[in-house]
């Protein structure tokens, strides 16, 4: 057991110590000062309340798609429609909040709309997976495909008919709005985080106990570890595919409860922003562990924030950059970590 | 027969000498030696696992030997590599092509060696040299065709040109009949007797002793990586071959255990198959009506070379493959079209022949290997019930002596044998009434193919009925009170124990006899 | 007339794709799955922009477009070969890396996360829609040139042979002594250097880089590769016929027919299509995304 442990941690390890020197020469490039950098980075996002309020709400978003692409490779299947699945997820939301009646609490709300998100999130992603299990089109291709394909749809629905004149969004949800946590913790006050961030953390354990403790999680990692084998053990692999599919896209779809319910309340065009995508580093930098995913989350939010607190000195996109330059690192390293692992065993 | 004399001395175009090659813990090859002539058909015969493939891939460049020494026509060529071999003329057609399938046959000859006019690839000209060549050794080929529409005969015979075509004058074939119809055999030989005229020498991998009659001049035996006889064909008989290739260690003799005199059998069978037709992935018929069955208290032992459907049939029996025609009854059920599950719950149970890929996850742990297949019987709700799980994992770990004896360790790590045994003990530690037992003792250390037995026999003896499937004819021999040979998808015969032998069975083996 | 224009417009529309779908062609065929091509196109667009407007010369502004394209998808071979990485995440990564990337130094060159400044392209000043302009274009020429030349090196060359053998069976290419990493690195290089024509096409034609000015061609491309059956021809009629549904789309605004979106979504359900095998199934190459022994 302790190699896996090395196994899984180390290519982040380097990953970042590789992201760390990108960094520097982008840094210096702008004739800029490295370390002094990195300081505004860390107080701009770890250093002050608000910076991370903001951080632990993009934490939020990033949990749960990170979840969803962890959930799916477990099962061997690559999901790359995280970022159209959170977006179904978020638009059903809107518009069940839409459709309650005002002045219903929050408590009584909250299923409804997680329903509906993960409704949302599930029907665009088991449409991959059936694809899959009864034809074997290979996830990732569909997975892009419908990403372009749903955001379209989903523009088209929002520009043509349900949008607020003047915005690119939907009206205001009538009931169940969930609070931020500014309101409890004062100091958070103007930055986004919200109640969401602790079901994220609660969906992160269930998904966690899901898999490492449920009979159908024994069988969803048989197949993602070795389809013949599950085969053998009586397990329906074409079955396994479309259902987890089903379940990462709901997982990812949840996570749009962040924005629509916690932060604007309303359906915004592009309000992914990117978050399914980088679900994906996360899923990869987390092992598909949802510990690891979880702190990955935490790892990319803390970046992406930092960007915006490092702006006026360096562009905000050096970011991105060290984001990719993470994920190709750790992609490069997973192999060769296993094969020196191996070869020395 | 052997060749025309040459008034020179022949010359040896092959001789490896004291060859060792491990991988990993697997010592394929230990101090093989063989020796071939210039213008023979020589036979390297030998079970599955003998080291056979391991040598010729040393031969033709695949693998650098540990040590030993290899020489070709007279000059040293130790752990060279596949271009330097193919440019020397020693060309190997493996047992499972190397040829790409969407490519055409023409396009599959010329590659890596592309003849070009004014920089685009000269097609006509190696279509040209291949219809040449294709008339010369009578090897019928058609050069436009793609290779993946080709008959698996014709096929074969690409692969045979493709060497022909790189200037190969010693020709290594690994089990080339394995895929092939009579008639096609027969023609192989005779493109293989043509190229022996021409003086061209010929190795062939393989493992029936009919073949090693018709066809070879000499014949090298090896048995566990050691190369054990040399052998001239004119002067042996098949019974040598085969007791040479099978031989044991006297003290691992195993005997049929005859229990207490066996009553009729009368009670009704536990595993009724009927005129079962199954199709494989690229043979239609590889079953093709297979009927029998099993009473309780039986072990029907299936003998036979691998490649002869068996494979197919432990798979539809198993539910891993659906069935063209037939039935399949356990304990007077039909199961035909039920699915593995219903069918584990039936009362089947299935020791697979590729632990590998289908009977252990190897990243799970030793306990999560033990409950594959029967997890939804160690639930408590939708969670599993751990404290069983590893309960479960000590007393089978006890049982079967699984080592190293802890169940939180990855079965990946285990040594064949051990893993072996955790796929034994969670297919023989259920409730059961039918085991579908194949090759099981493969990979595993000589204790351990003892306590395998001794519990096979145990099952048996308990009232169970076992389907035993083994290329080991010997394990056939020791353990099954009733034997049927499998030949070209059908049952060649069922004897009783006490008529079989392997003298008996070795004809129906190779299927010189076939049963009325 | 108007059918000469739906044409010509098609045939401006089409040329990025039809640049990057030669170059998805020669990557996938080879074995290397090809999700970076939008970041070759995106990158492709930047250095051919930064090259022209620092030369004053559009067509070192190629060079520098190929240039870039050809580093950017290295790196994604060497990560792919020699690391044994997954293609599939380091393709996404890759275009991350570039949307982000180019951003930052359209700030630093230009102090602009938003726009370059003006660079000289191929057109002359007015860039009509216009036959004329068209025909001016090199990169016109160059893209429809680039399917053929795609055929004739797949189907007729020895090169074209072996990137065909690496892609269905590496296994059997290195038997016979095809240096299958080789070749997939070469195949690797054209797929970013035709990708980032494209992208450079973009940038000329518009004379300006603009952040993220790609907008998803690449993937457009992708699409018209599998659709196309990953054959040159093939997926140059498929950029074609998407690049005319846009045309039609566009010429059709004012009468709102049918919503931009769904013409939007033609490439993509179409690919779908052909995945699952409606029409007759898509087979990738067979070897495509695994790493060779």
């Amino acid at each position: 057991m302790r190699r896996t442990l090395e196994e899984a941690v180390l290519p982040a390890f380097v990953a970042l110590l590789v992201a760390a020197v990108v960094g520097d020469i982008l840094i210096l490039s702008f004739g800029q000062n490295p370390g002094s950098v990195y300081r505004i980075l860390i107080d701009g996002t770890w250093g002050n309340a608000y910076g991370f309020g903001q951080v632990l709400y993009k934490a939020t978003t990033l949990t749960f798609t990170g979840l969803a692409v962890a959930v799916g490779l477990r099962a061997g299947l690559f999901n790359i429609g995280a970022e159209s699945q959170l977006a179904a997820g978020g638009f059903l939301a809107a518009l069940a909040g839409l459709v309650l009646p005002m002045g219903l609490p929050a408590l009584a709300t909250l299923p409804i709309y997680l329903v509906a998100a993960a409704a949302g999130g599930a029907v665009v992603g088991a449409i991959p997976g059936a694809l899959k299990a009864r034809f074997g089109a290979h996830e990732v291709i569909t997975t892009i495909m419908l990403n372009f394909i749903v955001l379209a749809l989903l523009n088209y629905l929002t520009a043509a008919h349900l949008k607020v004149e003047g915005t690119l969004h939907t009206a205001e949800i009538h009931a169940g709005a969930l609070p931020r946590l500014s309101s409890m913790i004062a100091p958070f006050h103007g930055s986004a985080a919200n109640v969401v961030l602790l079901l994220a953390f609660v969906t992160a354990a269930a998904v966690w106990w899901f898999l490492f403790r449920t009979r159908r999680g024994f069988e969803l990692r048989a197949t993602g570890l070795q389809p013949a084998a599950a085969e053998y053990g009586g397990v329906n692999v074409g079955g396994v595919w479309w259902r987890t599919m089903a379940l990462s896209g709901a997982l990812a779809g949840i996570g749009g409860l962040n924005y629509v319910l916690g932060y604007k309340h309303y359906y915004e065009e592009s309000f992914a922003s990117g978050a399914g995508f980088l679900g994906i580093a996360v899923a990869i930098v987390g092992r598909n562990n949802p510990i690891g995913v979880v702190l990955a989350a935490f790892v990319f939010a803390t970046m992406s924030q930092g960007g915006l607190a490092v702006n006026a000195v360096v562009p905000k996109q050096i970011v991105d950059v060290l984001q990719a330059v993470v994920i190709i690192a750790v992609a490069a390293s997973v192999p060769e970590v296993r094969r020196l692992a191996r070869s020395s065993a | 027969m052997s060749s025309v004399e040459s008034s020179a001395s022949p010359t040896i175009a092959i001789r490896l000498d004291d060859i060792h090659k491990s991988f990993g813990p697997v010592h394929a090859n230990r101090g093989a030696s063989i020796q071939v002539a210039r213008g023979e058909i020589h036979a390297l015969v030998g079970e599955n696992g003998a080291g056979k493939s391991t040598l010729m891939r040393i031969l033709g460049g695949m693998y650098s030997p540990d040590s030993g020494t290899m020489e070709v026509n007279g000059r040293d060529v130790t752990g060279w590599t596949t271009a330097a071999a193919i440019d020397a003329g020693v060309g190997m057609v493996h047992q499972h092509f190397m040829l790409v399938p969407t490519l055409t046959v023409a396009e599959n000859m010329m590659l890596g060696r592309e003849p070009t006019t004014g920089g685009q690839l000269d097609r006509d000209r190696v279509v040209r040299e291949v219809s040449e060549l294709s008339k010369r050794t009578g090897l019928a080929v058609h050069p436009e065709r793609k290779v993946a529409e080709l008959s698996v005969g014709e096929a074969q015979r690409v692969e045979i040109l493709k060497t022909l075509y790189r200037g190969a004058k010693i020709l290594i074939l690994d089990e080339p009949t394995a895929v092939l119809s009579p008639p096609e055999i027969d023609e192989l030989w005779q493109v293989l007797r043509g190229m022996r005229e021409r003086g061209e020498t010929i190795v062939l991998i393989t493992h029936k002793l009919d073949e090693v009659m018709e066809i070879s001049d000499t014949i090298t035996v090896m048995r566990q990586g050691q190369t054990i006889a040399q052998l001239t064909t004119s002067k042996t008989t098949p019974a040598a071959i085969a007791k040479a290739m099978v031989g044991r260690d006297v003290q691992l003799a195993m005997h049929y255990a005859e229990t207490s005199p066996r009553a009729a059998i009368t009670s009704a069978p536990l595993l009724e198959v009927r005129d079962l037709v199954v199709d494989g992935p690229r043979r239609a018929g590889a079953v093709s009506g297979v009927s029998f069955a099993i009473a309780p208290g039986e072990i029907l032992g299936v003998a036979g070379v691998e490649g002869n459907g068996q494979t197919e049939l432990l798979d539809a029996l198993a539910g891993l493959r659906p069935v063209r025609s037939g039935a399949i009854r356990i304990g007077g059920v039909d199961v035909t079209v039920l699915p593995v599950k219903s069918r584990g719950d039936a009362g089947l149970s299935h020791i697979p022949e590729d632990r590998h890929a289908r009977g252990l996850v190897l990243d799970y742990t030793i306990a999560e290997n033990l409950i594959l297949g029967q997890q939804h019987r160690f639930t408590n709700g939708p969670r599993l019930d751990n404290d069983a799980i590893v309960d479960n994992a000590r007393r089978q770990i006890e049982a079967f002596d699984i080592r190293p004896a802890v169940p939180g360790v990855t079965a990946r790590s285990l040594s064949g044998g051990n893993q072996q045994k955790i796929v034994i003990a969670r297919e023989m530690s259920r409730s059961f009434q039918v085991l579908l037992a194949a090759q099981p003792t493969r990979g595993v250390d000589v204790g351990a193919i003892e306590f395998i037995h001794a519990r096979l026999r145990e099952a048996r003896d308990a009232g169970k009925a076992i389907l035993l499937v083994s290329a080991d004819l010997a394990e056939v021999l020791a353990l099954s009170d009733r034997i049927a040979v499998m030949y070209g998808g059908k049952f060649a015969t069922i004897l009783a124990r006490r008529d079989a032998s392997e003298e008996v069975l070795g004809p129906y083996m190779t299927g010189a006899e076939h049963a009325a | 007339m108007i059918v000469l224009a739906f044409l010509a417009q098609t045939l401006r529309i089409a040329i990025p794709y039809l640049f990057a779908a030669s170059g998805g062609v020669i990557s996938e065929r080879s074995g290397l799955i090809g999700l970076g091509l939008e970041g070759y196109m995106l990158g492709g667009a930047f250095c051919g922009a930064l090259a022209s407007y620092y030369s004053g010369s559009p067509w070192l502004g190629l060079l520098g477009a190929i240039g870039g394209g050809a580093v950017l998808a290295l790196l994604y071979a060497a990560t792919a070969i020699r690391f044994r990485a997954d293609q599939v995440v380091v393709g996404i990564a890759i275009n991350l890396l570039v949307t982000g990337a180019t951003r930052f130094f359209l700030r630093l060159a230009f102090h602009s996360s938003a726009n370059s400044p003006r660079v000289p392209g191929f057109g002359s000043e007015q860039s009509g829609t216009g036959l004329s302009s068209l025909v001016s274009n090199p990169l016109i020429w160059l893209g429809i040139i680039a399917v053929a030349v795609m055929g004739w090196l797949l189907y007729r060359t020895r090169f074209g042979l072996r990137v065909r053998a690496s892609g269905e069976h590496p296994e059997a290419a290195l038997s016979v002594g095809v240096p299958v990493n080789r070749v997939r690195y070469i195949a690797a290089a054209l797929s970013g250097m035709l990708a980032a024509l494209g992208g450079a096409y973009l940038a000329l034609d518009q004379h300006q880089f603009s952040a993220e000015m790609t907008a998803g061609r690449g993937f457009i491309a992708l699409a018209a590769t599998i659709f196309g059956r990953w054959d040159p021809l093939r997926a140059a009629l498929a950029c074609l016929f998407f690049a005319a549904a846009e045309t039609l789309q566009i010429q059709l605004q004012g009468a709102q027919i049918v919503p931009s979106q769904f013409v939007e979504m033609i490439p993509y359900a179409l690919t779908i299509v052909a995945l699952a095998g409606v029409v007759g199934r898509a087979v990738p190459p067979a070897a495509l995304g695994r790493a060779s022994e």
